[in-house]
């Protein structure tokens, strides 16, 4: 049962707006949630101060992943920045090859072959999807349902197989480069892939019942970590966070990249904005995902070049210029701002994950007033990575 | 689509300078700085520019510069503008402030308080500014700065580990690609 009673002057604030709190009134707690806590998404930390068991304040912690990616960039040539950037996001790397190499082929004026188009949005649908199971059996094990963890790890080392065919690795692949693909689909590929499909549609027929009509699941998530639309843009959410809230932005749709102009499909959007909405646009999207994979198998060109004809990488220099390439990854909007200065370098890398806005503004709003035993629900729900926001 | 229609509206109430179109969806203007709350609030009240994508910086230190990035999406017209600020590097560098816009988008306090920790660019109002952000205890110059150089650093810092080899990048792969050194 929520705690009803009205908190919103307690504790009072000072003058200049900030909370009052007295730690030595024996009134307020200080909790440290993270930075190793089974609760907790990646290496971070929410500096908790509670009243009883309520959260009065909270403030996210970062700095335990730093390994300053944007400044050794900038001392490594261009075709040597590509296979040290799928390391900035462990569980979807495919996304900052993509936003890499193609600020990279719009600043030195690349065309890329239609056929390595097609295999790019392949392994981004595909990282999604192992994204999103990742996701499930995080939200369900924050509330106590370790089976679905099981079960959708399960499904994703099915997909990694697929990575492995592909790529010849299971976790970064480094198979989008500069230029296009490393490589076309190996043999038996689709049928493969039908078969990983057909698995994963069917654990999440599992799921859906396990864990979205389980009657602990619906009380302690409908209505918890309510994201008010009207603020979706003052706090920059992205991705199925917003779309959770009505607010249906799908960089696929609104600024098709890629194939996906050719692609058949609508944004999953949701209403009521609340942790069990959020994880539900998740599960439709990811079956969204399985649909657009099937549709890009059916159409992938079968025959003709992979990559486009690359300039000596060891002495490529990019013209002067700047440019911000933009994807909707599994948790919104992932991006790479890109200055070069005419010399074999990048000037600056600047990375724009998702989880940068979500776990720091957002979720010190959102975990205001509520239930420490809810904390870890209500951040996984925002499914943030904090190796993207530190880079 | 171009932005030519945006910026000559622009150009109309702010001596703005000139527009850097990099896609048809995409464009940089560089602004004074004293016009930059009025622009971005005019873009995101009246143009529809209501998301603000990325706050960055950039060192140019040959031309003794930083320039500021902000860059601002709008869904609905499918498109961004970057606006760039120009920045006295070594006023910068002394503690001139730079004004907060946590006001305007309470994320971009979040990117204020890397930028001061990254850069060493000020922005006194931003809340928690003055906390460490990512790098606790740092007592060298701001290290996204291009003149701190990341090699010396660690070699001054760290001991050497035995059955480590550390190669020039550039000329291990030149070795790979070319063994008979053609």
């Amino acid at each position: 049962m929520a705690y009803q009673a009205d908190r919103s002057q307690y504790p009072s604030r000072r003058p200049d707006g900030s909370l009052d709190i007295d730690l030595s009134s024996g009134k307020y707690l200080k909790l440290w949630q993270g930075p190793q806590h089974p609760g907790i998404t990646g290496n971070m930390s929410v500096e908790l101060t509670v009243c009883g068991d309520e959260v009065v304040e909270g403030k996210t912690h970062v700095g335990y992943l730093h390994r300053g990616f944007e400044k050794l960039m900038e001392r490594r040539t261009f075709i040597q920045c590509f296979p040290i950037v799928c390391r900035i996001c462990v569980p979807e790397p495919d996304f900052n090859e993509y936003c890499y190499a193609a600020a990279v082929e719009e600043l030195a004026g690349l065309e890329v072959p239609e056929r390595a188009d097609w295999i790019r949005t392949l392994i981004l649908e595909m990282g999604r999807i192992n994204s999103y199971l990742m996701y499930l059996g995080g939200q369900a094990g924050a509330l106590g349902q370790g089976v679905i963890g099981q079960w959708t790890t399960y499904v994703r080392d099915l997909m990694l197989d697929r990575f492995e065919e592909l790529s010849g690795a299971r976790i970064y692949h480094m198979f989008i480069m500069p230029g296009g693909v490393r490589d076309g689909l190996p043999d038996g590929f689709d049928q493969r892939m039908e078969e990983t499909l057909r698995e994963i549609e069917s654990t999440l027929a599992d799921v859906k019942d396990v864990m979205f009509n389980n009657a602990v699941f619906k009380k302690r998530t409908v209505g918890l970590g309510y994201i008010d639309p009207a603020i979706v843009d003052q706090y920059g959410v992205t991705g199925p966070t917003a779309r959770a809230a009505g607010v249906a932005k799908d960089v696929r749709r609104d600024q098709p990249y890629l194939v996906y102009p050719q692609l058949d499909f609508e944004p999953v959007v949701g209403q009521d904005s609340d942790v069990f909405t959020r994880a539900d646009v998740r599960r439709r999207d990811l079956l969204m995902s399985v649909d657009l994979i099937r549709q890009i198998l059916a159409r992938i060109p079968r025959s003709g070049a992979v990559m486009a004809p690359l300039p000596n990488v060891l002495h490529w220099k990019i013209p002067f210029g700047e440019t911000y390439i933009r994807g909707e990854c599994s948790r919104g909007e992932y991006g790479y701002y890109l200055v070069t200065d005419g010399s074999g370098y990048p000037r600056r890398v600047n990375v724009r994950g998702p989880s940068y806005t979500h776990a720091m503004a957002l979720l010190e709003r959102l975990i205001v007033n509520c239930n420490i035993s809810d904390v870890a629900a209500l951040m996984v729900s925002l499914h943030t990575y904090p190796p993207e926001i530190e880079r | 689509m171009t932005m030519q229609p945006l910026y000559q509206a622009l150009k109309a109430g702010f001596p703005i300078g000139e527009l850097t179109e990099q896609r048809p969806d995409l464009a940089f203007i560089t602004v004074p700085r004293e016009q930059l709350r009025g622009l971005l609030l005019h873009l995101r009240d009246q143009e529809g520019f209501t998301h603000l994508v990325l706050l960055t910086a950039v060192d140019w230190i040959e031309e003794d510069r930083f320039q500021l990035t902000y860059l601002l999406h709008d869904r609905k017209g499918a498109r961004d503008i970057g606006l760039r600020v120009m920045l006295p590097r070594q006023a910068v560098i002394e503690g001139a402030p730079m004004e907060s816009i946590h006001d305007l988008w309470p994320t971009a306090a979040t990117y204020q308080r890397e930028l001061r920790e990254m850069f060493g660019i000020d922005f006194p109002d931003s809340p928690g500014v003055n906390e460490d952000f990512i790098l606790e205890g740092w007592r060298e110059i701001p290290p996204y700065r291009r003149d701190f150089d990341t090699l010396k650093y660690s070699n001054e810092t760290f001991a050497p580990r035995p059955g480590r080899e550390s190669q020039d990048p550039a000329q291990y792969m030149k070795a790979q690609l070319y063994p008979d050194g053609a």
